[in-house]
């Protein structure tokens, strides 16, 4: 009787191919973020100055230096501030209806399904429908709150699933004990589910906001452009963030593509703090739920 | 169809008695419903207001906008999809063939190869790729990639030109077709390898070991447990990233040259998609010119719902049928 | 087709947890050697490291000497996949591949070897599923699904899946812990006659199951509570049963603990 046989050649072969393609694949995904991150971080530093925060683009000449984004970033917060402010509670109260009233008859699976499909609409044409609606439509001007609308429809639906999923983690057993106490059942979601599931919805929240503050297409046709500051998001057209790289990285000279990178950092630096402190409040109550 | 809800529900606290439910209880049963069909009645909303701004314009177009090549609603009030559709379907189209295999890799990587206590924070460094706004995509493209891949497209052109995708004369490389579609395939990897990173992770753990246990290597366990399991799942993830593809803006509206011609020779600069056009044309588009965009919109919009929805369709039949084997 | 096994000074740990320690122990060929014993005394952790499937969860290591027909299957130029190729295994609960009809479950383990021809495979599938008792109930429709049989069916079906390859052990871990008592029969009836041709080696919660089948039994126990499990005791089956020569194992078989 032979010994143990070392298995063929062929399938060692393979077998090692396959890894290495795998661990290839995986330095092919890292290298365009690293190659991102770097560039944007070099670039972006020359122009990181108290002027870039703290001045806007009135005034400056086509090949003038200098010049900021304090008018975009005002517009960016005020604009996803109030597309928080509309998303955020008809995505919560949706998911509320999924999970506490829905009981999966037809309603309720349209509307999940329509939820999972609204993420797949193309931000531009989120743009595009508040245009049609909001501007054309109803005749109001560009501005703040119109990219905000659009923005919200984006939102919704992270907002949704996110929320959903935390109402889901509520144990059975607390919304029984509540309603063994004689508490109606809308007190008992007011009283006990959201509280348990707060944390966790922040996150979804915090994520989706992450999502839309570096959003484009939505803006352009629906605050339009300005380089002067505007703090009333509801008159007049205002600025963003992602516009004003946009803009900037289109001009043909080299100040104004230093400031797109310089914006490009910015809105970066924003988006990855709003990313690491929804992950935080995750993490921080991780131990809660004892994982 | 309220009804309907109303009798389907088993809560206890309504179910008790009926001078129990306050005010309270129907309010907030009303709002929570309400949002649903607010929801609903935004997605039908989207559908209707396009149609309703693109009417007009599509009256007075004086071309054929399915077959019209050009786009010119502002002046000749000339203009048509086919150009712009043809470069959405393709430039996704290559995004999809590079993204998928490398966004399958990732996961087999974080899901089967990473060592373990590595597997969660490496995949987290690939969500971060989707944390980048397309914006900066766009900027990294124009700056980065484009003189990047300059050389390696006259290489192509030059030894390979015999094959249509690389065929072209004159101007070989700069803001073309594959530029696009490579920053596309960035863009989209993140949502393809999370999704079949889940769906590798569910596969069954005694499935694998049998495999295992039959004297399988790592990767003929993968072919015989794992990759067959995950299978709907990464199509749907595909096709999720292809919908994602198709509506992507920024990103293409920096690279792409805004050409309006249908060719194969992605090396060449000749390239444009319908986002890519309402992005570059609306700052300067007149009331047919907003109302053309806006058509040009609609049929984006279409495209990709029947994309999404396929996708979703997909995964919600493999989610009752992993129910049902549970 | 059938070798011995020898075990000595083994120890397994998952990650610093040390789950068995020092067993040492012979497993005859052609004879089903049973391992009885209260949950979470090792048992299956050690059955698990006789073909080396133990490494597989993460953390997880051995340290010892497993000798089939005295060659270690631990030694450094010894590939675990080869290991696993003449150990087969059956697990606790069936686990056909469900994207699999039933004849390529059965030939799923031969395809990794090289190129067999269509005839050759037809009949080791054929031979494989009569050796599992199961050719007469599943010969009408070999490309339906696997997970269309029944629990005990399923089961056999592994059991084809293994002797297909043609190993000299088979490794059986609980392998009628999910099924019903006729199911149950059907397995142990299939065992008797396996082996003939293979060694066996089975981990069972069911004492009876034990004194039905095997030819020697080895008792595995906690030394203490939070100590790493270790084999009490190991004999024939008939002496075990009958005259234990260790006080725990005596008050383990007559019921008084685990």
């Amino acid at each position: 009787m032979t010994a143990i046989q070392h298995i063929s050649t062929s399938r060692r072969i393979k077998d090692r191919v396959v890894q290495g393609l795998v661990y290839l694949a995986f330095a092919l995904a890292v290298v365009p973020l690293v190659s991102v991150l770097w560039l944007v971080i070099s670039n972006g530093m020359s122009r990181f100055d108290v002027e870039f925060l703290t001045h806007s683009m009135n005034g400056i000449g086509a090949r003038d230096v200098g010049g900021g984004a304090y008018h975009a970033i005002v517009g960016t917060l005020e604009q996803v501030l109030l597309a928080s402010v509309i998303s955020v509670p008809i995505g919560l109260f949706t998911a509320i209806y999924l999970v506490e009233y829905g009981n999966n008859g037809r309603l309720s699976r349209a509307i999940s399904f329509f939820v999972d499909v609204m993420t797949g609409v193309p931000s531009v044409v989120a743009g595009l429908f508040v245009l049609a609606f909001w501007i054309l439509f109803l005749g109001f001007s560009y501005s703040g709150w119109a990219g905000a609308l659009a923005l919200s429809i984006l939102m919704m639906p992270t907002v949704v699933r996110s929320a959903e999923e935390m109402l889901r983690l509520v144990p059975v057993d607390l919304r029984e004990a509540s309603y063994a106490l004689g508490v109606p059942k809308w007190r008992t979601i007011l009283r006990v589910v959201l509280p348990t599931a707060f944390t966790g919805i922040v996150t979804g929240v915090m994520l989706a906001v992450a999502r839309v503050a570096g959003e484009t297409a939505p803006l352009l046709m629906t605050v339009f452009f300005t380089n002067s500051i505007n703090n009333d998001p509801f008159t007049g057209p205002q600025m963003g963030l992602p516009l004003f790289v946009f803009d900037q990285a289109a001009r043909p000279n080299d100040t104004a593509v230093d400031r797109a990178w310089t914006g490009a950092l910015t809105l970066i630096l924003i988006v990855m703090l709003l990313n690491l402190v929804a992950r935080l409040i995750a993490w921080w109550r991780s131990p809660a739920r004892g994982r | 169809m309220a009804t309907n809800v109303r009798t389907r529900d088993g809560g206890p606290a309504t179910s008790r008695s009926a001078s129990r439910r306050s005010h309270g209880e129907g309010l907030f049963r009303f709002l929570a419903t309400g949002a649903g069909v607010v929801l609903l009645a935004i997605m039908a909303a989207i559908a209707v207001f396009l149609i309703g701004e693109a009417i007009p314009a599509l009256r007075a177009n004086q071309a054929n906008f399915f077959t019209e090549l050009t786009w010119d609603p502002n002046g000749q009030q000339v203009f048509g999809i086919a150009a712009l559709a043809f470069g959405t379907v393709l430039s996704s189209a290559l995004a999809l063939v590079i993204a998928t295999p490398i966004a399958v890799g990732v996961a087999l990587f974080i899901s089967h190869y990473a060592p373990r206590k590595l597997a969660a924070p490496l995949g987290y460094l690939i969500d971060l790729l989707a944390a980048v706004p397309s914006v900066v995509y766009g900027l990294w493209g124009l700056a980065f990639l484009v003189p990047l891949i300059r050389t390696p497209s006259q290489w192509l052109n030059e030894h390979l030109g015999w094959f249509p995708l690389f065929a072209g004369e004159g101007a070989i490389g700069g803001k073309t077709m594959v530029a696009g579609s490579i920053v596309l395939a960035i863009m989209i990897l993140p949502i393809i390898a999370a999704i079949s990173r889940e769906v590798f992770l569910q596969a069954p753990k005694m499935n694998e070991e049998a495999a295992l246990a039959l004297g399988a290597t790592r990767w003929e366990m993968i072919r015989m447990a794992v990759l067959p399991f995950g299978r709907p799942g990464v199509i749907s993830a595909a096709m999720l990233g292809l919908g994602r593809a198709m509506g992507e803006t920024i990103a293409v509206a920096l690279i792409f040259p805004a050409t309006f011609d249908i060719t194969f020779e992605i090396l060449t600069p000749h390239a444009n998609s319908i986002a890519a056009n309402i992005a570059n044309g609306f700052g300067e588009a007149t009331q047919i010119g907003r109302g053309a965009l806006i058509a040009s919109g609609l049929v984006l919009f279409v495209i990709t719902l029947l994309v999404n929805m396929g996708a979703r369709l997909i995964i919600n039949r493999r989610k009752e049928y992993a129910r049902a084997g549970a | 087709m059938s070798k011995q096994i020898q075990v000595s000074g083994l120890d397994a740990y998952y990650g610093s947890h040390k789950a068995i320690e020092d067993v040492s122990m012979t497993i005859e060929p052609r004879s089903i050697t049973a391992f009885i014993g209260p949950s979470g005394c090792g048992k299956s952790t050690f059955l698990r490291t006789l073909n080396r499937m133990h490494e597989v969860i993460p953390g997880a290591r051995v340290d010892g000497k497993v000798l089939l027909d005295g060659e270690d299957l631990y030694a450094g130029t010894v590939e675990p996949v080869s290991v696993r190729r003449m150990i087969g295994m059956v697990f606790q609960r069936p686990n056909p591949f469900p994207t699999m009809s039933i004849y390529e479950n059965v030939a799923a383990g031969l395809r990794l070897n090289g190129r067999v021809s269509k005839a050759q495979t037809d009949a080791i599938v054929e031979e494989s599923l009569k050796g599992a008792n199961l050719w007469n109930e599943v010969k009408d429709r070999l490309n339906k699904p696997g997970a269309g049989l029944s629990g005990g069916q399923q089961q056999r079906l592994c059991i084809a899946r293994a002797i297909a390859v043609k190993p000299q052990v088979l490794l059986m871990d609980e392998p009628c812990s999910a099924l019903d008592p006729i199911s149950t029969l059907a397995i142990e009836d299939l065992m008797a006659k396996l082996k003939d041709e293979f060694t066996i080696v089975i981990v069972t919660h069911n004492m009876q199951q034990a004194a039905r089948v095997s030819d020697r039994t080895a008792f595995f126990n906690l030394a203490e509570q939070g100590k790493p499990g270790k084999v009490i005791e190991m004999d024939e089956t008939s002496r075990m049963f009958t005259n234990p020569s260790e006080k725990a194992t005596e008050d383990y078989i007559t019921g008084r603990f685990g």
